[in-house]
C-alpha cells in the first residue's frame, strides 16, 4: 500500500488551503502545512496567544521573547500582521471568523466527533488548552493524522473511545493512505493515494466508508 | 494626584493574603510577570489559588510557588508542558487541586468577571467530560455550556509600558490574558518595563485603559540567574 510521509500527508493539506484564507494550524503535524502553501497563495495564519499573520522563525538574533506561537516556538510577524489579546483570539474561534483549524487527532468518529485532548490513561495528568475552542469555532475543521496508531489500531472509529474535544465537528480526515470526508450519510472517501484500493482502506478502518462520488460504476 | 506608580516589587504585593485567589498573565514565558512572581514567593503567602493559562517550567515562575508549597489549587487550561515537572509532581500526590478549563472559557469567564457578568453560555466543550455537571442550554439549535465569573482578589500581570496613571500597552504577543485579567481582579498589579507620565502614552495606542489597574512596579535589574 501507498503510506505518504509526514511531510507529503502536510504537502497534501497544504493544497487545500486557498488563498486568503484564514488558518489556525495545531501544534505538531499541522504546524509543517505552513511549509508547503504553494507562494502564489496568500494566507494568514492565526496563533491563538493572539496573532493574525505569523510568519517564519525569526533568525537567532531577531528574537522577541514575547512573540512566540501556541506551541510555545519563536515567531515571526509578517507585514500586515496584528496583535490582540487572548479574550478577542478566540472570539475569533468561537465566532466563526477562521476559515480553517488543521488539527492533530487521537481518534476521529464517523459522525465527526473529534477526540485529540487526553487519552484514557491515569497517569498523565489532563492538558487542554485551546482545542475545544479550536473544535467548536472554525468554519471547516481538517484533521490531519497518520490512519492507524503505533499498534496499528484504526483511528477513524464508528464512535471515539477516547474522551471528545467536540461532537461532530470534523469536515475532512487526511491521512496517510486516503483523503475522507465526513458527511450527512457517513464517511466518504475523497481520495484514495497512489493504488490504494477502497477495500484495503476499509480493512485499516474501524468505521464504514463509502465509495469516492467520481469513481466510475461498474456498467 | 493620581500616580499608581510603586516603588519597589516588594511593597507591590506586601498585603496579598493566605488563601488569596490571583490571577498571573502570560502565555508561556511570553508576557509573564516573572518579577512579580518571585516578589509573591518571597513575600510567602501560603494557600494560594493560581489562575494562569499555563503552571510554569522547571524552577521559573508558577513553578516555583509549587515547588514552595504556596499553593493549594490551580486554574489553567494548559498545567502539563515539557519540564512543567512541580505540576506534575504535587498533582500526582494529590497535593494540588486543578480546575482545567479550556483557554477560550478561561479568557472568557475572566472576561466575564471583569464585565460585571454572572457568566456566559459557550460551545466550547458542550457533549464533553468539561461540560459534566454543568447547566446546558439549546440556542437556535446549537448547545452551550453555562460557566461562571472567575474573580481574583489579585491580578499580576506584565505590560510593555505605564503611565503613572496606569494606561498599558504591551509588547507583540505578550499582551495574551494581561488585558482581561486587569479587569477581573480587586487589586491590579501591572510589571512594566518602562514609566512614563501620564499624557506620555498615545491615547489611541492604550490597550489596557488605566481604571483597571491599581499599581505599576517597573522591572529592577536582576542578574539573570534566576531561581
Amino acid at each position: 500500500m501507498m503510506r505518504l510521509s509526514n511531510e507529503d500527508m502536510a504537502r497534501r493539506v497544504a493544497q487545500d488551503i486557498p488563498d486568503g484564507a484564514y488558518v489556525n494550524l495545531g501544534i505538531g503535524m499541522p504546524t509543517q502545512v505552513a511549509n508547503f502553501v504553494s507562494a502564489d497563495r496568500q494566507v494568514i495564519y492565526h496563533s491563538e496567544n493572539g496573532i493574525l499573520g505569523v510568519g517564519p522563525a525569526p533568525e537567532p538574533d531577531k528574537i522577541d521573547p514575547d512573540l512566540i506561537n501556541a506551541g510555545k516556538q519563536y515567531v515571526t510577524l509578517i507585514p500586515g500582521g496584528c496583535y490582540f489579546d487572548n479574550s478577542e483570539s478566540f472570539a475569533m474561534m468561537r465566532g466563526g471568523h477562521l476559515d480553517i483549524a488543521v488539527l492533530g487527532a487521537f481518534q476521529v468518529s464517523a459522525t465527526g466527533d473529534l477526540a485529540n485532548w487526553a487519552t484514557l490513561s491515569q497517569t498523565l495528568p489532563p492538558a487542554v488548552g485551546g482545542a475545544m475552542d479550536l473544535a467548536v469555532g472554525a468554519r471547516q475543521l481538517f484533521v490531519l493524522m497518520r490512519h492507524n496508531a503505533k499498534d496499528n489500531a484504526p483511528k477513524i472509529l464508528e464512535k471515539c473511545v477516547y474522551p471528545l474535544t467536540g461532537a461532530g465537528v470534523v469536515k475532512r480526515i487526511y491521512t496517510d493512505l486516503a483523503v475522507i470526508d465526513v458527511t450527512d450519510e457517513g464517511l466518504r472517501v475523497r481520495e484514495l493515494y497512489g493504488d490504494n484500493t477502497l477495500e484495503e482502506v476499509q480493512a485499516l478502518t474501524g468505521a464504514k466508508l463509502l465509495p469516492p462520488l467520481q469513481e466510475p460504476s461498474a456498467h | 494626584m493620581i500616580n499608581k506608580v510603586c516603588d519597589s516589587l516588594k511593597s507591590a504585593v506586601a498585603d496579598v493574603h493566605d488563601g488569596a485567589v490571583v490571577m498571573i498573565g502570560g502565555f508561556g514565558n511570553s508576557g509573564i510577570p516573572l518579577q512579580l512572581i518571585e516578589a509573591l514567593r518571597q513575600h510567602g503567602a501560603r494557600d494560594l489559588t493560581i489562575i494562569s493559562n499555563n503552571s510554569g517550567v522547571r524552577e521559573e515562575g508558577i513553578a516555583s510557588l509549587l515547588r514552595d508549597g504556596l499553593v493549594r489549587k490551580i486554574v489553567c487550561s494548559f498545567p502539563r508542558s515539557a519540564g512543567s515537572v512541580w505540576f506534575e509532581r504535587l498533582y500526582e500526590k494529590g497535593e494540588l487541586e486543578l480546575e482545567l478549563v479550556p483557554q477560550g472559557t478561561l479568557s472568557e469567564r475572566i472576561r466575564a468577571a471583569g464585565a460585571g457578568l454572572g457568566g456566559v453560555y459557550t460551545p466550547t466543550a458542550y457533549g464533553t467530560l468539561l461540560a459534566e455537571g454543568k447547566d446546558t442550554r439549546i440556542i437556535d439549535g446549537k448547545g452551550y455550556v453555562l460557566e461562571t465569573a472567575l474573580h481574583a482578589d489579585f491580578a499580576f500581570i506584565k505590560a510593555l509600558t505605564a503611565d503613572t496613571w496606569g494606561n498599558l500597552i504591551y509588547n507583540t504577543a505578550g499582551r495574551n490574558f494581561n488585558p482581561v485579567m486587569a479587569s477581573a481582579a480587586r487589586i491590579t498589579v501591572a510589571e512594566v518595563a518602562s514609566i512614563v507620565e501620564a499624557g506620555g502614552l498615545n491615547p489611541e495606542h492604550v490597550v489596557t485603559p488605566g481604571i483597571f489597574v491599581n499599581r505599576v512596579v517597573a522591572q529592577e535589574e536582576q542578574q539573570h540567574d534566576a531561581a
